[in-house]
């Protein structure tokens, strides 16, 4: 470890994967519910599983993202962060605040939550991704004040790489958008026009430049590829991304009461949407064929390619499936959406923050790389989650052909649930792949565990 | 990737094309925002309307049911529910949930008034009489 302060990514590391077994465990409920209807209920019926499921994938994604920047932003900017102390008290907050809002969901009704925590005098709840009660919303915002705070005075003081000034972009920019979560008017078409500022603007905006800054860090660490060659790539990638995704927005306005020209907008540039993750995967096979040293951490290499590869699969090709309006009118809003987000989330975002992680923990933890034993452990948990979730993205988009097929493309529609009774055999199968994903997790929480032989300490 | 075009271009047409087509995206949100009041039912926006909405939401209706396609994809669409099953269907089923059909799906009990329950189907009527460009392709959503 270069600076001492990167220190503090640590514990951001280990809550995001303690975080993500809760989401897992949550998804497997709800896999289950699925089949086996009555699964839990009442004691968690499937809309709290879901809130759990997604708000935890979103938080721990959060805790990745900013313990990538507290390790990266030293490094980058060649000087100790501003305030150690502050980014671990933030931690602690954030994990408390996070963890009380989960046990509010599965403790009382949404209802009562509701209720208590001061929704009547601002109404933000209730709404997909955003069910946060609105003290734990307010917590957010000053948690990523803070930490923005944190972040940016010490690139001020310090060097300004493309690298930091990009994830300092992503970062500010997932702030900004998320204070539309604020605005939530009784008009149900405003409500949605603004709702995608935070939710497509986030994940099809600006959190794929943090993507970039935190992938383009890791491929210049284990590559040692000339920083010019890769920070060019980097503005490439991120030109492409907001150039497609930004009027891409449009691709979630054909059907909720906007104007018909959004059937343009949105089908053409978003079905330009897959360019910026092929750019990236290019990039990342490039730079790992172009490398001028052999980095002992073979594991976060193979974290670096999975991602490119995995978020061109999901979030462009799956995503490219379903978003020409033609084809939407039939997809919207089933298994298929189901699908892509699941392989979209996986690949981009989970992937990347699993791929800082296998970078940056063996270095906090003293050492250049984990003992080849662990990193073998660490490469079958990566083709456990990876395979297992092409299945999952596989059995939900047969599931989804199948419904929009019965339900929707026939001439004798039938109706939703006798339609979801027919393709339960996927949900079935999806179920399974599940496991095998909590089986490829477990593999990786343990490969944290293996000694073994282990590389010096790098400069 | 040649030599010719640099770090720096790239950076200049990264902040050339962001700014250009966030003004773009922009200029469509305004031109939306005036084309709205003919589409999106807001005569209908009464305060029960409005009273239906907040219990939508703070019931997590969204949890399990899409809204205009959009939400969780494991109960039946509802935007245009009115229109598949009419008021009181809609009233007599919340009242009868659950069904404690062994192994079916659940939806659980919210205990509703009946001055609730008109507040949500007023809710679910506006909704249903939005101009969504045709959608769903047929009355099962």
């Amino acid at each position: 470890m270069q600076y001492k302060s990167q220190a503090v990514a640590k514990p951001y590391f280990i809550a995001a994967i303690a975080l993500f077994v809760g989401q897992i465990l949550f998804g497997l409920i709800m896999g289950l519910q699925y089949v086996v209807g009555d699964f839990l209920f009442p004691a968690i019926p499937f809309n709290v599983a879901r809130m759990v499921h997604t708000n935890l994938l979103i938080v721990w994604l959060l805790f990745g993202f900013m313990g990538g920047a507290y390790y990266l932003i030293p490094e980058e900017t060649e000087t100790e962060l501003y305030s150690p102390k502050l980014a671990l008290a933030l931690f602690w907050i954030f994990l408390v605040a996070g963890a009380l809002t989960i046990v509010g969901y599965l403790a009382v009704p949404y209802a009562t939550l509701a209720e208590f925590t001061g929704n009547d005098i601002l109404e933000t709840m209730g709404r997909e991704f955003l069910e946060q009660p609105l003290i734990t919303k307010v917590g957010i915002v000053v948690v990523a004040l803070a930490f923005l705070f944190n972040i940016s005075m010490t690139v001020l003081k310090g060097r300004k790489t493309a690298i930091s000034l990009v994830l300092l972009m992503g970062l500010w920019g997932l702030a900004v958008m998320f204070l539309f979560s604020f605005y939530n008017p009784s008009n149900l078409v405003l409500d949605k026009f603004y709702w995608w500022w935070v939710v497509h603007l986030w994940v099809e905006g600006v959190w794929e430049l943090i993507l970039g800054a935190l992938l383009a860090f890791v491929l210049i660490k284990v590559t040692g590829v000339d920083r010019e060659v890769i920070e060019k790539w980097l503005y490439v990638i991120i030109t492409l991304t907001l150039v497609t995704g930004i009027i891409g927005t449009g691709h979630h306005y054909f059907w909720i009461g906007t104007p018909g020209y959004w059937q343009w907008w949105g089908s053409i540039f978003s079905a330009l949407e897959p360019i910026p993750f092929f750019a990236m995967t290019v990039f990342a096979f490039n730079m790992v064929n172009r490398r001028r040293r052999e980095h002992p951490n073979k594991a976060a290499t193979l974290w670096a390619l999975g991602t490119g590869v995995m978020a061109f699969l999901g979030a462009g090709v799956w995503g490219f499936l379903h978003t020409l309006a033609p084809v939407n009118y039939y997809t919207h809003g089933t298994q298929i959406t189901a699908a892509h987000g699941h392989m979209a989330f996986y690949g981009a975002y989970a992937m990347v923050v699993l791929c800082i992680i296998s970078y940056a923990m063996p270095v906090l933890r003293g050492r250049a790389a984990n003992s080849d034993k662990s990193q073998v452990l660490e490469m079958w948990s990566f083709w456990l989650m990876t395979v297992s979730m092409v299945f999952i993205t596989l059995f939900l988009t047969a599931a989804g052909i199948l419904q929009v097929w019965l339900q929707r493309f026939s001439d004798t529609p039938q109706a939703f649930m006798q339609v979801q009774d027919q393709v339960s055999l996927f949900y079935w199968m999806r179920e399974w792949a599940g496991v095998v994903f909590l089986i490829g997790l477990i593999a990786y929480i343990a490969s944290f565990f293996v000694k073994g032989e282990q590389e010096p300490a790098a400069a | 990737m040649s030599g010719t075009f640099t770090k720096s271009m790239a950076r200049n047409v990264f902040y050339g094309g962001t700014v250009f087509f966030i003004l773009l995206f922009l200029a469509l949100t305004f031109d939306s925002m005036q084309a709205l009041p003919k589409r999106d039912n807001r005569q209908a926006l009464t305060e029960q309307v409005a009273h239906g909405k907040k219990l939508w939401e703070t019931n997590n209706c969204i949890g399990c049911h899409t809204l205009l396609g959009e939400g969780a994809y494991f109960a039946p669409e509802l935007g245009n529910v009115y229109v598949r099953r009419g008021p009181e269907f809609i009233k007599a089923w919340i009242k009868a949930q659950p069904t404690g059909t062994p192994g079916r799906r659940q939806m659980p009990q919210f205990h509703f008034s009946d001055e609730e329950l008109d507040a949500l189907v007023a809710f679910l009527k506006y909704s249903s009489e939005i101009d969504t460009n045709d959608w769903p392709p047929n009355v099962e959503g």
